[in-house]
Order: structure tokens, then sequence, then C-alpha cells
């Protein structure tokens, strides 16, 4: 019996664990030079936008298996109106407005066709694909546009948060916050512990939110640690953050999070609960072109500049996360978190391979390689449960 | 007199081109359980939709008086409101959701902004319990068997408070066993006070269990049968549905004479696929003639399905073993391929997942098996597979205007003839025939039974697997009886009873 559980804890958190391993490797092979806090504030700075467009793909691919591949040219054509704007010296705040209202309808149009009109998600986003990477050429006349306000790229770049608390080589308001953290998410686990029992109902034993909440605390002040050895908090992993919180907390604790599931899970069972399924599958892209507009505010910060290129490729990340961290192909599974634990594996492999001064051309061949390898660690697990 | 819960009043509902309902009245009242049966196609499904309000208000004629007042329902969630609660023939859970997701799910608990988790759970596990499962609400659904499922729809059913209860031919996929259950849990709640409607085909089922009987057919409401007031018999509903007596409902073969021994099978032992160690088949010896009709007759998970798979080209488990001898010859057959060419059909008791392909016409289905026979050199003659469709659809006489229509769209016995077709087609000596009335109404059973009888009459042999003793008995001319992956017992036809065969049943299970 101990053994099964074992076994079934490990199947349940391979992701992370080879996350781990693959970390380790790379610590080893390039004697630390991961472990750097530069790079470890690299890292996430270099694959912001795939952390927010895999969780924004997450969402699609749970309405049963639809994905969109027009992300990429939305980050770009987005990323063009925002260049152009900031380009006139108006107000960046109207620039960034400017980009999430466009990308909202960028989602608008989309989620039209697939949800009320019946339009193959496939067919509907290769279409915004070519269509969205034109519109960003037309509006740039193919040209490079140098974005450069300071507070611009202050808040959605490569900006971080001054030290407060402190004023030594240590950014003690970074490690501070680290540990609050820590200390809240342990009060949400035990307090909702605590209020399963108070008012009777089973729960589950004490030991796995135990480890749970020290695992998850430890990688947080570890983090938290590293960066504060360098500039302290990044302001873009404040809005990564964030993004994942709101969206771990609607697929885990809302009922349109629930209804996503549900319509991958099991449509016709779906519609006969009462769950209006093409309201959620409209959501579900409505919401893609918001976040791929954020993403796309990201990109230009990242880059200072927005160019007809950009973007280019960033469908195929996003997915990829997502399928690396367990989501189903078919719908109905994954989650925020391994989605996230996904895009992480890639940004892993891609930065330990460049630190190992392999050539570049075989990154792509790897992480083609271990997006087929979770694949096909998913398919077999299951068809062992079976 | 009790008190009229609902009362649906010349209910009339036309879909483009059919009417489906017309002036169809209904009256339940408080406490009773009332059957609604009929043929497929006479409209019962779709009554039960206009009632919840899948069918929104406006979209057919005639009132719901619920409760004592009218109701306008425009979504299911509306009748919901109002105690109303409709479970779907097909189970509607989400395979990859516990229980309790799934029990409230578009019911969520606490706010639609934060669902009450501790909550979901808790108050899940309370209706478990009232429906008799000792299964946690975290479990998967996916890990749970079929009967139990059909029990967390009903507790579903009841988080949602429900007072009417409609259960839309709530035993089709449960076994006896499960099924019996199932009916006397409802018998329980009745005293509860809880009013129910089910739809069955099943008459023993629902002269178990109803208080009330109403027939529907082609679309109107032909009686309603009282307990209380007229003795209910299986043949008096059954002459309400078709409108006629059948006096045999199974057809007389005509005598055809039993031949040499076609297929022999000795000491067959299949293996789970997934758990090596677990015997599902053990040990099953049994003989085939020609022209003869053999019933195996089991229980859900018996193991018969899973002996038919294996024989028919080791379609199922691992480390099969035991002999297989056709006309006296011992065969290996691995591959459905092979078992094919050596005549043997196997027709799956999953028509809809695993024998028909819905979104394809009825010619693309019937020769998909035997696509040699109407090709020349890999390239299909579409003419002569039309040819060959529209033969056997006169031959089986399958109601619908074209044989290019999409199987999707004909009713469950029409599909299951054309199931029939496309193994007949592949020209099988030996048919083995799992659960070939299953979901279908007691006209169409009345003709698959026919044309088992035609295929015998050719010299053919059949192998009918089913979970109808009735069934089985009125057809087979020796049944073997399984259970627990054994045969525990051979009958003749006219040693066969209900109580002769549930015997051999219990006195394995009793370890004699």
């Amino acid at each position: 019996m101990g053994n099964i559980k074992i076994a079934d804890t490990l199947k349940k958190y391979t992701m992370p664990i080879v996350l781990v391993a693959v970390f380790i490797f790379f610590s080893w092979q390039t004697e630390g030079k991961i472990l750097i806090p530069q790079n470890l504030d690299n890292l996430l700075f270099y694959n912001a936008y795939v952390f927010i467009l895999a969780i924004g793909m997450l969402m699609c691919i749970l309405t049963g298996g639809n994905i969109d591949l027009a992300v990429g040219s939305v980050v770009c054509f987005i990323g063009s109106i925002g260049g152009v704007i900031m380009d006139k010296k108006i107000n960046i705040w109207v620039a960034v407005l400017a980009m999430i209202a466009i990308g909202i309808l960028v989602g608008l149009w989309q989620g039209f066709w697939i949800a009320y009109i019946n339009v193959p998600p496939f067919i509907a986003t290769l279409a915004g694909m070519y269509a969205f990477r034109g519109l960003a050429n037309v509006i740039m006349e193919g040209l490079t546009v140098t974005v450069s306000d300071e507070s611009f790229l202050f808040t959605f770049g490569n900006g971080h948060i001054p030290d407060i608390l402190g004023s030594g080589e240590q950014n003690i308001t970074c490690f501070v916050a680290g540990i609050i953290a820590v200390i809240v998410y342990a009060c949400i686990v035990f307090y909702n512990r605590y209020d399963s029992k108070k008012r009777g109902y089973d729960t589950a034993p004490i030991v796995g939110d135990i480890v749970k909440t020290v695992v998850i605390g430890a990688v947080i002040i570890f983090l938290s640690y590293k960066l504060s050895y360098y500039k302290g908090i990044p302001t873009f992993l404040i809005w990564i953050l964030v993004v994942s919180l709101i969206y771990g907390y609607i697929t885990k604790k809302t009922v349109i999070g629930r209804d996503l599931y549900a319509l991958g899970g099991n449509k016709k069972a779906a519609g006969l609960s009462g769950v209006n399924v093409k309201k959620v599958l409209f959501f579900s892209y409505v919401n893609m072109g918001l976040l791929a507009a954020f993403a796309g505010i990201l990109t230009v910060a990242m880059l200072k500049s927005a160019a007809p290129t950009y973007g280019e490729g960033y469908e195929m990340d996003a997915i990829g996360a997502c399928f690396i961290g367990g989501a189903s192909a078919y719908g109905g599974i994954g989650t925020v978190p391994g989605a996230i634990i996904g895009a992480l594996l890639m940004g892993v492999i891609d930065q330990g391979l460049n630190l190992m001064g392999i050539d570049a051309n075989y990154t792509p061949v790897v992480k083609g390689l271990v997006l087929l390898l979770a694949v096909i660690f998913d398919v077999v697990s299951k068809r062992e449960k079976k | 007199m009790a008190k009229v819960l609902l009362e649906m009043k010349n209910i009339t509902k036309t879909f483009p081109g059919v009417k489906a309902l017309d002036n169809v009245n209904l009256v339940v009242e408080e406490g009773e359980i009332h059957a609604l049966v009929g043929e497929n196609g006479a409209g019962k499904s779709t009554l039960m939709n206009v009632l919840s309000g899948i069918y929104p208000y406006g979209s057919y004629e005639g009132d719901i008086i619920y409760d004592g007042e009218v109701c306008k329902f425009n979504k299911i969630k509306d009748s919901e409101e109002k105690g109303i609660v409709i479970i779907h023939q097909e189970l509607a859970l989400i395979p990859y959701m516990s229980i309790g997701e799934n029990m409230y799910l578009g019911n969520e608990r606490g706010k639609s902004y934060s669902i009450d988790w501790n909550e979901t759970y808790g108050e899940a596990d309370k209706y478990l319990k009232m429906v008799g499962l000792s299964d946690s609400s975290r479990t998967l659904v996916k890990e749970i068997g079929t009967g139990k499922q059909q029990m967390v729809e009903i507790a579903k059913a009841l988080a949602k408070h429900a007072k009417l209860l409609i259960l839309d031919e709530p035993t089709s996929s449960l076994n006896e066993e499960d099924s019996r259950t199932l009916l006397d849990l409802l018998l329980k709640f009745k005293k509860e006070g809880l009013t129910s409607i089910i739809i069955s085909h099943k008459l023993n089922e629902v002269s178990y269990v109803a208080d009330k009987i109403t027939v529907v057919r082609d679309g109107s409401t032909i009686e309603t049968l009282d307990k209380k007031t007229t003795e209910i018999s299986e043949d008096r509903i059954i002459k309400g549905m078709v409108g006629r007596e059948i006096t045999d409902r199974f057809p007389k073969r005509p005598n055809v004479k039993i031949g040499d021994v076609n297929l022999e099978v000795t000491d067959w032992v299949v293996h789970h696929p997934q758990y090596p160690e677990r015997k599902v088949v053990d040990g099953v010896s049994m003989t085939v003639r020609k022209g003869e009709v053999v019933g195996i007759y089991g229980l859900m998970g018996a193991g018969r399905t899973e002996l038919a798979m294996s024989i028919f080209g080791r379609s199922y488990g691992t480390g099969i073993e035991g002999t297989l001898k056709l006309d006296g010859k011992e065969v290996v057959l691995t591959k459905p391929k092979q078992a094919i060419e050596h005549k043997i059909a196997y027709v799956t008791e999953d028509r809809k997942g695993n024998g028909l392909i819905l979104t394809n016409p009825i010619r693309v289905n019937t020769t998909l098996a035997n696509l040699d026979a109407v090709s020349n050199k890999s390239v299909i003659d579409f003419n002569k597979e039309y040819q060959v469709a529209v033969e056997y659809k006169e031959k089986l006489r399958t109601k619908t205007p074209s044989v290019e229509q999409n199987v999707g769209n004909l009713s469950g016995g029409n599909q299951q003839k054309v199931l029939l077709a496309k193994w007949m087609f592949a020209d099988p000596d030996i048919l083995i025939l799992d659960e070939p009335t299953r979901g279908i109404d007691v006209g169409a059973k009345y003709e698959i039974y026919c044309i088992i009888n035609d295929l015998v009459a050719q010299g053919k042999s059949v192998i009918m697997i089913s979970s109808e003793l009735p069934e089985t008995i009125g057809m087979s001319d020796r049944i073997y009886v399984m259970n627990e992956g054994k045969f525990v017992g051979e009958l003749k036809q006219e040693d066969a009873t209900q109580e002769s065969i549930m015997a051999c049943i219990m006195r394995q299970e009793r370890g004699e």
C-alpha cells in the first residue's frame, strides 16, 4: 500500500521533479553558473512572455484541446500598435490601454467565429496567424520602432523594486517579501484545513499539506534569497506572479474555471448540467486575446522595440509548455502550475544549453525531444492506470 | 387521492417535418413512481426534454402545470430551481473530474468567484451515503464502475434538492444486480416522498417499480395503467406499446437441422491486459454446432465479452491459453483480420463506440469489414458498394430514406441492423452477437430475432451473449451460464428456466 502511494505521488509530481533534476544537471554542467542571481533573473526575464501565453493557451486547451495558433502574430501586432503610439510621444498608459483593448478585440473576433459560428479553432486561428502578422507589417511599414520610455521599460521590462528596508549588498526587501509570501501561503493552506475540520468534513492526511508547504516555501525562499543578491524583485516577475495567481484561482476556485474543465471533459455532459458551452469557449479565446496583448506589452519592454518579426514561434512555446506541464491534448486536464513548470523547463533547457556553450542549433532539437518525452510519459502512464 | 404534482396538458411539439408529440397529456401525483413506456422514437424523451426546459417555453404548444402553477421554463436551470431534475440515458458525468466536482457541476457551492471546496466535498459525501455509496467524493469518476456512476447521478440529483426526478433509461447500461439496487433505492426514496418518472424499455423493471404506467405511441399518450385498479402484466403493456397483441415475443424458428461441431474452444484462459495476474476468463470450454444458437448468459463483468473478443483474433486480453478448433482443425488467430478470414464475426455490444462510424453513411458502414468484396485491386467500386448497402437495407428492413444517410441519425434498432448488415456482408460462418438487442424497443427486437433465425437456417452458427434472461431462454438452443470468468452451467433449451439459470450462478457464488 505504501509503495503504491509513493509511486502515485511520484507520478503526480513527475514534472516538478524532472525540472529540479534538469536544474541540478545544469548546475553541475555549468559549474553553478545557472545559479548565479543574474542568470536566474535573466531566465525569468527572457521567458516572461511564455508564462503569460502558456496560461492563456491552457484555458483554450482545457476546453477540448483547442489551440490558438495566432498568439505569436497577435503579440507582434499588439506590439506594433504600442510601438507606433509610443513613438508619437503619447502618454505610455494610453498606449498600454490601447494594446489591451485591441487584444480583447482580437479575442472577440476569433472567439466569435470559433464559439458561435463553429469555425474549427485550428483554422480560425491559422487565419489569424497570417492576418495579424500582415497587419503588424502594414502598421509598421516593415520597419522597427525603438521604445525608450523609461517608465514603460521600468514597469513592464527589466525594472527592479528598490530596496526600502536596507542599503547593503543584499536587497533586504526582496528577501523579506519572499518570507512573507511563504507565511501567507502556509496560513491559507492551514486555515483551509481548519475550516474543513470545523465544519465536520473529512480532511486529507496532514502530511501532504506539510510536505507541500515546505517544498513550495523552500523554493520561494531560495529564489528570493538569490534575487536579493542581484537587483531585488524584478517588475516583470510581479506581473508573472499576478497573472499566475489570478488564473490559478480562476481555474481552481471559480465557476468559469470549472466550466472550462467540464467542457473539455465531456461537452455533452457539461451542456446537460447547465453549462453555457458556447460562452465558455468564447471566454477562453477572448481571454487568450487579452493575455496575448499583455505578452505583447512585456515583449516590447523586453526587446525595447517593436518589429514585424517579433513573436514568431511564440504560439508553439506556449502550446509546448502546456503539454509538457501535463495538459491533455483532448482537453479537460491541465493546471496553471503545470503550465508554468512546463514553461520553466523549456526556459531552463534553453539557458542551460546556452551556458554550457552548446551550439544553439541543437537547442530546438532538445526541446522537441523533451516535449515528445513528456507526452509519451503521459500516454504510457495513463495506459498503465487503465 | 393524492395531490397532483405535475400535469402536462395537450403538449404538441413539432420538429421540421415531424410532429414528435401530438396532444400529449400526462398527470403525475405526488409521491408516486410513474413509468413512461413506448417504442423508440415514440416521443418519451422529447416529452421529458420539454418538461425539463431543454426545449424552451414557446417551442412547443400546451401547458406544464407543476405544483399548481403554469411553468415557462427557458433552460434546464429554470426547471431545476423548481426541483425537476432529469437524469439522462447516457451518463452525463465527466471522467477526469472527481465525484464531488461532478455532483456540483453547474450548481457549485459557495460564490461563483470562490467555490467552497470543503463544502462541496463534505456535502457530496453525505449524499453519497444516502444512495448507499461508501466511496469518497474525491474519487475520480473514471475509477468507479457504471453501476456506481448511475448512483452518483442520483446523488447529484438529490444534491439539487429534487422533488421530481426523471430517469431516462436508468438501467440500460447496468447489470441485473445493479439495476435492482437502483430500483430499490427509488422505492426507498418514494417512501420519503420523492416523486419519480422513469422511462424504461425493461418491462419487468417497470412492473416491479411503477405505481402507474403511461404508454406513449407515435407521439401520443395511449393510456395510463394504474397498478391499484388494473392488473399490469408485461403482455398488457406490450399490447399498449405496439397497438396489437404480440402473442409470441420470440419468433418460431423453422425446423433447423443442427449439424456438426463448427467451433470448439477448450480450456480457454484470458488474462486481464493491465493486471496480467488476473484471470478474466478461466478455463472455459465450449462447442458450437452448425445451425445452432448458443446463448451465453451472465451478468455484466462475468467475462462474456472478454471471452468473445479473445476468440475474435485476440482483440482482448493477454496471456491467452487454450485451443480453438474450427471445423475440427486447430487454428491460432492473433488478429481480428485473421478471424474474419476464418469466417468469424464479432458484433459488438457497444454499437456506437466500437461498432459503427456514426458520421459515415450506411453504405460505408455496411462494407467496412469486407471492403475487398466491393473493390477491384484496392480501388473501391462505389456502384457495387451502393448495391450491397441497398440489398442489406432491404433484407434487414432498415428504416431509412436512403443508404447515404449517416448512421448517427438512425434510431438504436436501425443502427443495430446496420451493424448486423456489416457483419453479415463479411459472410461469416460463426457470428458472435454481443447483447444484440440492448437499448432497442420490442418491435425492433423481434426483427433482430427473425434475422438470427434466418442466419441459422442458412447453416450458420450464432453465439448470442445476453444479460436478459427471457431473451436467452427464448432464443437459444443451448445455454452456457457464465459467472466470474467460468462457465457454471450448460442447459438445453427445454431445461432452461429463469430459476434454473440463476441457480447455476448461485451455486457457484456459494462455492459449491
